[in-house]
């Protein structure tokens, strides 16, 4: 058994018919852009290309920036593809319709031996493609050998060895290293079986899950997983349940496990070097690291290499070395980005959106806190210098050249990047940005000359403003905003970071916050001076009886 | 809490009107986007270049349909892009399937 499709097995005499069939029509070039959504289909093409001593390419997206660059690195490059309305620029191939007429030759022959052909471990498999800061994507070498050490290793990891041929159901695409390794890898070089379909819905999961037999494992991302709870659907029983791409909350894993009855195994990794570690999160923080592969800190980041990894790679991850083969993971490196399960880096969207025309300059940044949602994502904003575009234009533009998980919520348009005297951009200065977007936060100027009374005498050749002058005028220009209903203020809470001069131009931030205060900063050149908290004056405090109450 | 609508009985034109004004309320809240639900043009593609939701989107408003409506979405067949194809398709099958 090597697939189910709506819970029909497909047996291997046909899966080899399959692969045959599309071995023939695949051409003379000698690398495929593997496109196929249906899995199974993905793993015939697959398969037809390692045959056929091709190149399958594995970039994590399709956009057409991304497959104009794919045709620089291999000029051949030909899509295969089981769609009809594949837009891709590239020459395709169309997977042969499941009830077209098949050559006699390829036809099953129902006593027919299955011989399983036997690939060479050097053979190169397949490329995988990581954003490179420059824009381009960075291509890795997967030979044949270490793809089936490293998934051979999952299935002892997973206990599959001991069982019956295991039904697996992804919600990842094949396409993608994590569904590549875990549910079409390790499918074909263990002797389980791949679901062809790839459910989105909680309860297409729960469907898909149902019309196979069990024992049968749900290879998933943190982000379907949480969808499951929220939706409150049943999934049907379950044997083990897998999540990788992004950290899973400890919370889910626990209440996963506790839905399920079944275990959840967390897989580590990356593009680069594949899965090279798992833990059981609710069994302890720490992840095994697989065979071999070894961990080699240096300065703040961390190095793996050994085992099946191709090559040293320098990981995305602050990891933490427990004991032998053994570390815990702290959290990424600050450029990089995690959404959904999709990764990239504040320097490669940067370098896209300014190589917009019309982008004079712009930057992406997270925002303070992960928007609170059903699914968790929390996506990246983005401010940008571009006087003769609007939203609509650019969000085009950028769709060409990235993945559309990346695309900025929300989008600002400013006269100017709030950046100091270095060029770089405070956080302090972006969230401040970012709240006014929001509409629920307010940017004005504010300038103390050095006429003001309060100054004189406050320090003679050295004129510094007294900070009680600034909280002052905070709460005047707070109370003086028109969106804030006319309610009175004082200061909560106050903390004075660097000095400030007189007749410095300053810029006051202000956004209310859910519990009824008031929070501000204040900035110079993009640098925080003070901030701190507005409280509502309460109503017999108020000097002035004409005042309406807020 | 929005008003009942009797199931598999026809909706006058005031009750879509106020459902549709509502369901674009709750996609601007829940996907935290720019712009307000009266914007939301009832036959723009939710998908895509429309209004430029992608796949994460949608499975939000599903969860938050789900969770308002009763309704548990499916991708079975084509099903799937009619319900997204527009607000007004997503108000259509939420009024024929609703069960809160």
């Amino acid at each position: 058994m090597v697939a189910y499709r709506a819970g029909t097995p497909v047996l291997v005499p046909q899966f080899l018919a399959d692969v045959h069939r599309v071995s023939a029509i695949l051409g003379t070039s000698s690398h495929i852009l593997n496109a196929c959504a249906d899995r199974y289909h993905f793993t015939v093409g697959f398969a037809a290309s390692l045959l056929s001593g091709k190149v399958s390419l594995l970039p994590s997206t399709h956009t057409a920036e991304v497959v104009r660059q794919l045709t620089a690195f291999a000029p051949d490059v030909v899509c295969l593809t089981d769609e009809a309305d594949c837009a891709l620029a590239l020459p395709q191939v169309r997977y042969p319709r499941e009830d077209a007429p098949t050559a006699p030759a390829c036809a099953v022959r129902p006593n027919a031996a299955a011989s399983v052909p036997q690939i060479d471990a050097s053979q190169l498999a397949a490329y995988v493609f990581t954003s490179g800061s420059t824009g381009t994507p960075v291509p890795y070498r997967k030979s044949w050998g270490r793809l089936v050490a490293c998934v051979r290793e999952e299935a002892s990891r997973f206990g599959l060895a001991k069982r019956a041929p295991c039904a697996i159901v992804a919600t990842v695409p094949p396409q993608h290293m994590y569904g590549f390794e875990s549910s079409v890898l390790l499918a074909l070089c263990n002797g389980h079986a791949l679901c062809a379909e790839r459910p989105f819905y909680p309860a297409d999961i729960a469907a898909v899950l149902e019309r196979v037999p069990r024992p049968r494992m749900l290879v998933s991302t943190p982000v379907h997983l949480r969808a499951i709870l929220s939706s409150g659907v049943a999934l049907p029983r379950t044997d083990l349940i897998v999540s990788s791409t992004a950290p899973l909350a400890q919370q889910l894993a626990v209440e996963t496990e506790q839905r399920n009855g079944a275990a959840l195994l967390e897989i580590y990794g990356s593009t680069e070097t594949g899965q090279i570690a798992a833990r059981r999160p609710t069994h302890g923080p720490e992840w095994r690291l697989w065979p071999g592969v070894r961990l080699t800190p240096e300065g703040d980041t961390t190095w793996a290499r050994g085992g099946h990894v191709e090559q040293p790679t320098r990981m995305c991850d602050v990891l933490e070395q427990t004991g032998k083969g053994r570390f815990l993971l702290h959290g990424r490196l600050t450029d990089l980005v995690n959404i959904a399960g999709k990764r990239s880096s504040l320097s490669y969207l940067n370098h896209h959106l300014n190589s917009i025309h019309g982008v004079e300059d712009g930057a992406f940044f997270h925002l303070e806190q992960a928007r609170s949602s059903q699914t968790g994502v929390a996506r990246l904003a983005a401010c940008v210098v571009a006087p003769t575009l609007d939203a609509q234009r650019l969000l085009e533009a950028l769709r060409e050249r990235i993945d559309a998980v990346f695309l900025p919520r929300p989008l600002m348009f400013v006269a100017r990047l709030p950046r100091n005297s270095t060029g770089k951009l405070p956080q302090e200065a972006l969230r401040a940005l970012a709240a006014c977007a929001r509409g629920s936060g307010t940017l004005a100027s504010l300038t103390i000359t050095a006429e003001h009374p309060a100054l004189a005498g406050h320090f003679p050749g050295i004129p510094v403003l007294p900070g009680v002058l600034l909280l002052d005028e905070v709460v005047r220009m707070v109370e003086s905003d028109g969106g804030l209903g006319g309610a009175r203020w004082r200061i909560g809470a106050a903390k004075f970071v660097k000095p400030v001069r007189p007749g410095e131009t300053l810029t006051l931030g202000h956004e209310p916050l859910p519990n009824g205060s008031i929070r501000f900063n204040i900035l110079r050149a993009g640098q925080p001076v003070a901030h701190g908290v507005l409280v509502p004056l309460a109503a017999q405090q108020r000097p002035d009886h004409g005042r309406q109450a807020g | 809490m929005s008003d009942k609508a009797p199931l598999r009985q026809p909706a006058s034109p005031a009750h879509v009107t106020a459902l549709t004004a509502e369901v674009a309320g709750l996609i601007v809240e829940a996907l935290n986007l720019d712009l307000a639900p009266a914007d939301i043009d009832p036959d723009t593609p939710l998908y895509g270049e429309g209004l430029g939701l992608d796949s994460i989107d949608i499975l939000e408003i599903a969860l938050v349909v789900s969770k308002q409506y009763g309704v548990q979405l499916r991708a079975d067949s084509e099903e799937n892009e009619r319900i997204f194809g527009s607000l007004r398709q997503l108000v259509e099958y939420i009024i024929a399937h609703r069960t809160k």
